[in-house]
């Protein structure tokens, strides 16, 4: 099936055309409680977004004030205007920054990446391209929700009640001993994990049992493949971040000593637990983008996707493979020097996979018909950043380069390339490919890739110079960077700090304006887009069979299963300015398995 | 100075080099960047040309192409996973040269607290700067007083975490001398977060030209009565130690109390009832923070327990009264016996024997390195042997007698 097809299925107008009847849409009908006790797993995915995009607007002024207080060498912005001279001023701003880039961090990691993908649109959309009425387990589902919202509250209280200044990391003994909300902090990340927990064994259990007949492993969509290697480390390695940070809470309150060396305990044991969650998390955050990115190059190429078992196979390889590397964040800690090596080692190895998918990638928009929507330009974009991010971690994989880059700006350039350039582009992407059926609306193309273009300008000033900044040496997490009153820092090094930091700035604030752009176009198709047809792209998997936004039940009539990524028998209707599926006539024209 | 010799593009990235070190990882930088470069070329090359060259148009459809070529993907997967591996070797051989020590490695004991970095030379002297001969391996035993703190010299390509209650090691060897004033050293930065002040818990390195310069350095750190004055001692002390860090001379509240305002009065504690902030008051926060909190300020103060000498608590005090009383004058105390109280135990012996060269202040010094030693040995349970304070402190009588 995912073999070679040497000819179309269908050759001229010998098929019947695929009705898709119109229902009630899920959105309408019922009022708040009918939202907040829902068990469709569409309306759950929808509150899911509004969740995470509300964080992701948090998360991304807590950035700009970062990027703003760094726009001068001395820590000043950040004090408010606060304080009786310069000094008094400077450490305000500093302990503010460093509640800002925390909560950046923290906020961006547990509130908006991990669930942004799997989560909002995963929830929305895979058990509908699993041709499926809802997820296996609805009420689990719910409950997944409510911890979110219940671990959020946790999250903006610390918020409110500032002082949560340890890094997204709660690296100890820092945690321990200074007096922000960790344990608030802590116990509102814990709540988050159950969420996530919750929504990993969901997708596996639907994925595994809910699949329709015909649908084997290797006709599945990319995107489940995805979700599925996704729900796995969710499942396996997010209990140990609750173990980890029931240890940190003890230890605050009760002083166990576990991680205290002056009561026998260790540091660093902290930092392996961590990142023994937190690595593999990194993959939890780009598996499900890189499952987004299958689907949209292939649609908008009108291309089967090429080297489907190899893309398939890396997510699962990424997904073993990335459980055995986290002591790559911990070359300088003074783990042995053997241990150090076997990380380096597997980190290099799971790189592989990744470069795998990026050829494949290419390779599907070989000999296609490229359409520039949307969602492409975000996919290009991604393929371009994703590259770079790729790439730079090999400096950070090899120990010796690693030493010097390690905790500089480089690696925050390189996360971000990842993190950013990777997932939230993708988000992106997926958000734009299934805003139409997400709420039955088209938005406005010119926008859409308006704003895809500013973002990759806008993101690419922002965090190249940083690759440069932390080659020459600029140290994460400094709220300054002119060196204290005794050490100044070389005058000639300030200059290039504060140039490229201002180039940094001025980057983020375009990003900015590209996001909002996105965030426009998205919410004015609400009131003033057409109504979307059931298939505006032409995408050949399951949900696309259903109409625009889909009813309750999903589908309204039995949806034909065919080959994902076979673009043949779907047509183009200018009339509705979408795509509609073509049934062969099987008694003239018998099918052919194309094999 | 420092950009004499460097590569093509090397200011682009790098801003400065000084260690044995930079030829090697800067090599496998520019490896890994100019690597980078072609794939990077090649993937978003060929992306744009289909961009152009597949873009939907009228007249133009897609055509049926393989739908996979397990050679084609093999060999995308191989040549990758070789050059990888090619990659992970040179990494690794560097990164056995950045961590195997020589043996005749100079040692400096680095101690890291909020906000502020020790150096302590063999002779105990300390200094808030990084002092090194250029041409020697030079071995840095850190560790840390409260939280992570991590070592990072950008021109050496030298980082490594300081972890309350280990000795971690590291080393390099300086290639490139300084001026011997600390503004013409090399940058030096704590890299693991820490807190309030992390981003200025900044320093020096400075690099000698010869060993006849370091010499003269380490026979100037040790006594805090070079320079005749107390108060002018208590200020460098001030700067240098990394109470300015903390706490304004304007009476300005920062992460402790003002030095200014206060003296000779009561103030109130956290716990207990007030306390007259007198020269016994001073001692003690200097030596045990934790005894006596003031109020309205958090229990963050480290201890500086074995790393200040009497002397220099001394001529902090003086400052302190400096600030506050008006014309306030002072002459450094008359020495006592130059031996006597302080070589109560074996440690001091030890340390006396192996100061011989500089004779002289090492009564001093015995006390100095003794109580450092006391206050740190208190914390370590994972402390390996070979790198305990003990072992350490004979490596420098060999090494310098190789020096002089």
């Amino acid at each position: 099936m995912i073999a070679h097809t040497s000819k179309p299925l269908v050759s001229g107008e010998t098929g019947r055309r695929v009705e898709i009847p119109e229902g009630p849409s899920y959105l309408t009908g019922g009022g708040l409680m009918s939202w907040a006790f829902t068990l469709d797993h569409k309306r759950i995915g929808v509150m899911y977004l509004c969740g995470i995009l509300g964080f992701f607007l948090i998360g991304g002024l807590l950035a700009i004030l970062i990027r703003l207080e760094l726009w001068n060498p001395a820590a000043d912005l950040l004090a408010f205007g606060q304080g009786a001279d310069a000094t008094a001023r400077a450490e305000i701003a500093k302990n503010n920054f460093n509640q800002v880039f925390t909560l950046h961090g923290a906020i961006m990691v547990f509130l908006f990446i991990i669930p942004s993908i799997p989560a909002a649109l995963g929830n929305f959309v895979v058990p509908i391209m699993v041709g499926a009425k809802d997820v296996a387990f609805p009420r689990l589902n719910l409950a997944s929700f409510h911890l979110y919202f219940v671990g959020a509250c946790f999250f903006i209280a610390a918020l409110l009640t500032t002082g949560l200044d340890t890094g997204w990391t709660f690296y100890t003994p820092y945690s321990v001993t200074t007096t922000g909300p960790v344990v608030l902090a802590t116990m509102g990340v814990f709540i988050l994990g159950f969420s996530s927990i919750f929504t990993g064994l969901n997708f596996i259990v639907t994925i595994n049992t809910m699949r329709p007949r015909g649908m084997t492993w290797f006709r599945m969509p990319l995107f489940l493949w995805s979700i599925y290697a996704t729900s796995i480390i969710q499942v396996l390695a997010t209990p140990v971040l609750a173990i980890t940070l029931l240890l940190l809470m003890t230890e605050r309150m009760l002083g166990i000593g576990i991680f205290d060396s002056a009561r026998g305990g260790d540091p660093v044991l902290f930092q392996h637990f961590f990142w023994f969650y937190s690595h593999p998390a990194v993959y939890i955050m780009i598996l499900p983008a890189m499952g987004v990115i299958s689907e949209v190059i292939p649609t908008f190429s009108r291309k089967h996707i090429f080297g489907y078992r190899f893309i398939a196979y890396s997510s699962i390889a990424i997904a073993l493979i990335g459980f055995l590397v986290w002591g790559h964040h911990m070359f300088t800690s003074g783990q042995s020097a053997l241990a150090t090596a076997i990380f380096s080692f597997l980190t290099f190895a799971v790189a592989i996979p990744s470069a795998i998918k990026v050829f494949n990638w290419l390779a599907t928009m070989y000999k296609g018909s490229i359409h520039f929507n949307t969602p492409m330009c975000y996919a290009i974009s991604f393929m371009a950043l994703f590259t770079i991010g790729g790439l730079t971690g090999l400096p950070l994989g090899a120990l010796a380069t690693d030493i010097h880059l390690h905790d500089t700006y480089f690696v925050v350039a390189h996360f971000h390339y990842v993190m950013m350039g990777g997932t939230l582009i993708s988000f992106l992407a997926a958000l734009f490919y299934w805003w139409p059926k997400l709420f039955g609306r088209m938005y406005n193309e010119r926008f859409g890739q308006l704003s895809a273009i500013i973002v990759f300008i806008g993101f690419n000033l922002t965090f190249f110079t940083q690759f440069i900044l932390g080659v020459k040496g600029m140290p994460r997490r400094y709220a300054s960077y002119e060196g204290s009153d005794a050490f100044p820092v070389t005058p000639e090094l300030l200059e290039t700090f504060t140039t490229l930091h201002r180039i940094s700035t001025v980057g983020a604030l375009i990003l900015g304006a590209g996001l909002f752009i996105a965030a426009g176009t998205l919410i004015a198709s609400l009131w003033y887009g057409r109504k979307a047809p059931a298939n505006p792209w032409g995408a050949a998997t399951l949900e696309w069979k259903c109409c625009s936004p889909p009813t309750q039940q999903n589908f309204e009539v039995n949806p034909i299963m065919g080959p994902p990524y076979v673009y043949d028998d779907i047509k183009y209707d200018p009339a509705i300015d979408g795509y509609y599926e073509v049934v062969p006539d099987r008694t003239t024209k018998p099918m052919q398995d194309p094999v | 100075m420092t950009t004499a010799h460097l590569p093509p593009l090397a200011s682009f990235w790098f801003f400065n080099s000084g260690s044995t070190f930079v030829p090697t990882v800067d090599s496998l930088f520019y490896f890994i960047l100019w690597l980078s470069t072609f794939f990077f070329v090649l993937i978003v090359g060929l992306m744009l040309f289909f961009m152009v060259w597949y873009r939907h148009r009228p007249g133009h459809a897609p055509e049926h192409s393989p739908h996979h070529n397990n050679l084609l993907e093999a060999t995308w997967t191989i040549i990758p996973v070789m050059l990888v591996f090619v990659i992970f070797g040179l990494g690794f051989s560097g990164f056995m040269e950045l961590r195997t020590v020589p043996d005749n490695a100079f040692e400096v004991q680095v101690i890291a607290q909020k906000w502020n970095w020790s150096f302590q030379y063999p002779n105990g002297g300390i200094a808030p700067e990084l002092h090194v001969p250029k041409g020697r391996p030079i071995k840095l035993v850190l560790q840390s007083k409260d939280v992570l703190h991590s070592i990072f010299v950008p021109a050496f390509r030298m980082k490594m975490d300081c972890v309350p209650g280990r000795y971690n090691t590291c080393w390099f060897e300086a290639t490139e001398a300084t001026g011997s004033d600390p503004g013409d050293g090399f940058e030096l930065f704590c890299a693991e977060y820490c807190g309030t002040s992390h981003s200025t818990m900044v320093s020096r390195v400075v690099v000698y030209d010869n060993d006849a310069d370091f010499q003269k350095f380490l026979e100037g750190v040790i006594d805090p009565r070079k320079e005749n004055n107390p108060v002018i001692a208590g200020q460098t002390l001030y700067q240098n130690r990394g109470c300015v860090q903390c706490h304004s001379l304007d009476g300005a509240a920062r992460t402790g109390p003002s030095f200014k305002g206060g003296w000779g009065k009561e103030q109130k504690m956290k716990t207990g009832g007030p306390v007259l902030m007198d020269e016994n008051y001073i001692r003690e926060s200097i030596l045990n923070p934790m005894a006596k909190v003031h109020d309205g300020f958090n229990p963050v103060m480290p201890s500086y327990q074995g790393q200040l000498k009497d002397d220099e608590i001394y001529a902090l005090i003086a400052f302190i009264k400096s600030i506050n009383i008006e014309g306030f004058e002072t002459q450094w105390p008359a020495i006592e016996g130059e031996e006597g109280a302080e070589a109560e135990e074996g440690a001091a012996e030890q340390n006396g024997a192996e100061q011989e060269p500089e004779a002289g202040e090492a009564g001093e010094k015995a006390d100095a390195n003794e109580a450092s030693q006391g206050a740190e040995g208190a914390e370590p349970s994972k402390a390996p042997s070979s790198e305990s304070p003990e072992t350490t402190d004979d490596t420098p009588v060999e090494s310098s007698g190789d020096g002089a």
